[in-house]
C-alpha cells in the first residue's frame, strides 16, 4: 500500500542532492561548475550538518573527479560524483578509463554547452562527448525524473551483469535550477533500496591483492573491449527488472523511453530531456484540434535501445528528431542513432536540431514542427529557433 | 633502521614486488620499488602512472605485483591515491573494513611528476591525503624514446633536445620538484638516490609513518636514455651524488636536514663523462654550457646546505624526526 507521496519544492539540483543524500555514498569526489554547482553545494551543507556520511574530496579539476571516483569504487566505497560541460569534456579520458575498468561510479550532469564559444545554458553536447565510453546514459525530463534516476543509478550501475558507471543527464538551469514539486521516498526506503555496496575484488583487500588497470597488447584489448560491449547490451533487461522493483516502492513507472500519446500517432517527435514537457505541450494542443501526433521521450541514451524503439515507431509514417547537440559535419547525434534503428522502415525520418546553449525551445516552434512534418520533402537537418 | 638483512628477509617472504618483467637490463626503477616496498611495515596498495615502470610490469594476464595495484593515466595517479585513500578512510568509519594501518604508495616517473601529473599531485598534497608519492626520476621521458622533460637537466641531449652542429641539448634549467613538493608545507619530503639504498630505504620508513602526504624524489637511471653500460647504473647515480648534483637530503615540517656531504666531492665531470647524453659537452664549443651547468649544480647544493646549517639547531632538540648520515 503506497502512501500518498508528500510533494516538496526542489530544484533539480536540490532533488539529485537529496537522492545523494539519502543513497549516502561512501565517497564524493567532485570540482564546482556551473549548472552542476547546485548539487555539490546542496549536498556539502547536507554533510556539514551531518545528514550523511559520505567524505566529498574537493579535488582540484574534473579530471582528477573522475580518477579518484573511479579509484574510490575500485577501492570498494560506493562512489557518487557530478559535473557539467566543460568538466566532462576535461575528465573524459578517465570517463572511457572507469567504464574499462568496470567501476560503478554513479554521475549526475547538469547538462551544458561545450565550449566554444564559451556558454553555461543547458544543451546535450556534453553528454554526446561521452556517448562512446562504455558509460550507461540516461537523460531527465525533470526534477523528479532527475531524482529517480538518481536512485536507479547505483542499484542498475553495481549490478553483477552490469558493473558500469551511469551518467544521469538533467538539463543546465532549465532542470538543475529551476524549482518544481518533487515526491522524495523516505530516507530508510531509500537505504532498503539501494542496499550495501560489495566490489568483487576490491584494491582494500590487501590479502587477495589484484592488479587493475593493466597494459593489453593486441592479444587482448579487443576481446576486453568486446566484454564492455556485452555488459551495455545487458543494461536493457537489467533497468526493466529495476524500474518494475522501483515501480513498486514509488509508485512511479519508469523504462527505457515513455511513449506519450503514441499509440495512434500519424506524426511523432523523439526527444531527450527537458525538451519533452514542451513536446508534451504542443501535442496536447495539437490533439484538441484533432491532429494524430505522439511523443517519444528517450531516457535511455547509451545503450541505445534501438529494437524496442524500432517497434515503438512502426506504426508511425512520420518522424521528427530534436537533438540537442550538433555532430558538426554530419547528421546529429540522437537523429543518426534513430536512423539506424529504423533502417529499412517505412517510416520517414527527419532531423531537427535546436536548444543549443540554452537557446529556448517554444511550444509555437513544435507545433510548427509538426504541422510541417508530413509535408516536407526528404531533406537535411533543419534548426529551430535559429536566425539565419 | 631497515637492514639489509630485514629487506631481503621482507623481499622473501612477502613478495610485493616480483621479477620477470619486461624493464630494461640496468633500469634503475625497480630498485626503487623493491626498497620502497620492503621497507614498509604495514600493507601496501600502490597506483602506479602511465610509463615504463607500468607498461613493463603488467602486461595482461601477467603481473609483477604482489600487492594492490592501480593504474589509471599518466597525470592522475595522485588524484587516484587521493580516492584510494579516501574510501580506506570512509570505509573504516563505517567499519566496512577491519581497522587495520595500510599505505598507500605512488610510482611515478619524472613525466608523470614533474610536467603531466603537476596538478593531480599539487592538489593532493593541498589536501593532506595521508600516502606517500614516490617519483622515480630518469630525467626524461624514456618510455616513449628518451624524450626531454622538466626534469632533463641543463645541455643534456635528448630526441627532443638533441645536440648537433649547432645546438647544445636541453636550453632549460632541471625544475626543482623536491622544492615544489616542500612549497605544499607537507610533513614529509626527500630526495634519495638508488645508489644509497639504505637513505631510501630509512626515507620510505619514514614517509610512510607520516600523519599526512610525503613525497620522496628519488634518482633512477635509465641505461639506455643516459648512455652507459647496463651494469653501471648503481655507479653513475652514486656518482650524481658524489658529484654534488644531486643531494640527498630530507624535509621535515619545513625543516632541511642534509643526509649526504661528500668529504671531496668529485668535479661534475665525473659523472657527465660517464654518459653519452652528455657526451657533446666535452667538445671545445661547448665547454662554455658545461660550465654553466656546473654553476647550477653549485648554486642549488649551497642554497640546500646553507638552509641544513640553519636547520641543524631544530633536528638537535629532535634527534628522531631524521634520518642518519650515509
Amino acid at each position: 500500500m503506497l502512501e500518498a507521496p508528500a510533494l516538496s519544492l526542489l530544484t533539480g539540483g536540490e532533488a539529485v542532492a537529496v537522492a545523494v543524500r539519502q543513497i549516502d555514498p561512501d565517497v564524493f569526489p567532485v570540482y564546482p561548475i556551473t549548472p552542476q554547482t547546485p548539487i555539490i553545494q546542496s549536498f556539502a551543507q547536507m554533510v556539514a550538518d551531518g545528514q550523511a556520511r559520505t567524505e566529498i574530496i574537493n579535488v582540484e579539476s574534473e579530471h582528477s573527479a573522475m580518477s579518484a571516483a573511479a579509484a574510490a569504487a575500485l577501492a570498494g566505497a560506493r562512489t557518487l560524483t557530478a559535473t557539467s560541460s566543460q568538466g566532462l569534456a576535461l575528465m573524459v579520458e578517465v570517463v572511457y578509463i572507469a567504464a574499462s575498468l568496470r567501476a560503478p561510479v554513479v554521475m549526475a550532469v547538469g547538462n551544458r554547452a561545450l565550449s566554444g564559444p564559451i556558454n553555461i545554458h543547458a544543451d546535450h553536447s556534453d553528454a554526446m562527448l561521452a556517448r562512446d565510453t562504455g558509460w550507461v546514459q540516461l537523460f531527465a525530463e525533470n526534477a523528479q525524473e532527475a531524482y529517480d534516476l538518481m536512485l536507479l543509478a547505483p542499484r542498475l550501475a553495481e549490478h553483477p551483469e552490469v558493473r558500469l558507471p551511469v551518467m544521469v543527464g538533467l538539463d543546465g538551469f532549465t532542470i538543475t535550477h529551476s524549482a518544481e514539486p518533487v515526491a522524495l521516498l523516505g530516507d530508510a526506503k531509500v537505504q532498503a533500496w539501494v542496499g550495501e555496496y560489495r566490489h568483487p575484488y576490491p584494491l582494500l583487500d590487501t590479502a587477495n591483492p589484484v592488479t587493475v588497470g593493466p597494459f593489453a597488447m593486441p592479444d587482448s584489448y579487443f576481446e576486453l573491449r568486446y566484454q564492455l560491449q556485452e555488459a551495455l547490451e545487458r543494461v536493457p533487461g537489467v533497468l526493466e527488472a529495476l524500474c518494475r522493483g522501483y515501480a513498486r516502492l514509488s509508485g512511479r513507472e519508469y523504462a527505457a523511453f515513455e511513449s506519450y500519446r503514441l499509440e495512434d500517432a500519424e506524426r511523432a517527435l523523439v526527444v531527450m530531456g527537458s525538451a519533452a514537457g514542451t513536446a508534451k505541450e504542443a501535442i496536447d494542443r495539437l490533439r484538441e484540434q484533432g491532429e494524430k501526433v505522439g511523443l517519444l521521450k528517450l531516457r535511455l541514451f547509451r545503450p541505445f535501445p534501438a529494437q524496442a524503439l524500432r517497434e515503438a515507431l512502426a506504426h508511425v509514417p512520420h518522424v521528427a528528431v530534436l537533438d540537442r547537440a550538433l555532430s558538426l559535419g554530419s547528421f546529429p547525434p540522437l537523429y543518426a542513432e534513430v536512423c539506424a534503428a529504423l533502417y529499412g522502415s517505412p517510416t520517414r525520418l527527419q532531423s531537427y536540431a535546436g536548444g543549443l546553449g540554452g537557446r529556448e525551445i517554444y511550444t509555437e516552434d513544435l507545433m510548427r514542427l509538426f504541422g510541417e512534418l508530413a509535408e516536407l520533402p526528404a531533406g537535411p537537418t533543419r534548426y529551430v529557433g535559429l536566425r539565419r | 633502521m631497515p637492514s639489509l638483512k630485514t629487506l631481503a628477509h621482507n623481499a622473501e617472504t612477502d613478495v610485493r614486488f616480483t621479477g620477470g618483467h619486461s624493464l630494461c637490463r640496468g633500469c634503475g626503477a625497480p630498485t626503487v620499488v623493491r626498497t620502497v616496498l620492503n621497507s614498509i611495515p604495514t600493507p601496501v596498495v600502490v597506483v602506479n602512472a602511465t610509463g615504463c615502470l607500468e607498461v613493463a610490469t603488467t602486461r595482461y594476464p601477467t603481473t609483477a605485483w604482489g600487492v594492490p595495484w592501480l593504474h589509471l593515466a599518466f597525470e592522475n595517479a595522485a588524484a587516484a591515491a587521493s580516492g584510494l585513500e579516501t574510501a580506506y578512510r570512509a570505509l573504516r568509519k563505517r567499519g566496512a573494513i577491519p581497522d587495520e594501518p595500510l599505505t598507500f604508495v605512488v610510482f611515478g616517473g619524472d613525466g608523470g611528476t614533474y610536467d603531466i601529473g603537476l596538478q593531480a599531485l599539487s592538489g593532493a598534497l593541498e589536501r593532506g591525503h595521508r600516502f606517500l608519492y614516490v617519483c622515480y626520476d630518469n630525467e626524461g621521458y624514456m618510455n616513449t624514446g628518451i624524450q626531454r622533460s622538466g626534469a632533463t637537466p641543463f645541455a643534456a641531449a635528448t630526441t627532443t633536445s638533441p645536440s648537433g652542429r649547432r645546438d647544445y641539448g636541453k636550453h632549460q634549467t632541471r625544475k626543482d620538484i623536491t622544492a615544489i613538493a616542500i612549497a605544499h608545507h607537507i610533513p614529509y619530503v626527500a630526495q634519495a638516490a638508488i645508489s644509497h639504498w639504505q637513505d631510501l630505504s630509512d626515507k620510505a620508513v619514514r614517509a610512510s609513518q607520516q600523519q599526512g602526504p610525503a613525497f620522496l624524489n628519488v634518482l633512477s637511471g635509465c641505461a639506455l636514455g643516459w648512455g652507459h653500460p647496463p651494469a653501471d647504473t648503481i655507479e653513475v647515480v652514486r656518482l650524481a651524488v658524489e658529484t654534488r648534483y644531486w643531494p640527498l637530503y630530507e624535509v621535515v615540517q619545513g625543516h632541511y636536514w642534509l643526509n649526504h656531504r661528500p668529504e671531496r666531492p668529485l668535479p661534475l665531470e665525473e659523472w657527465l663523462s660517464r654518459q653519452d647524453r652528455f657526451k657533446h659537452l666535452f667538445a671545445s664549443e661547448n665547454r662554455e654550457h658545461l660550465t654553466e651547468l656546473q654553476a647550477l649544480v653549485d648554486a642549488e647544493w649551497t642554497q640546500v646546505e646553507a638552509r641544513a646549517v640553519v636547520d641543524a639547531p631544530w633536528f638537535e632538540a629532535r634527534p628522531e624526526m631524521r634520518g642518519g648520515r650515509v
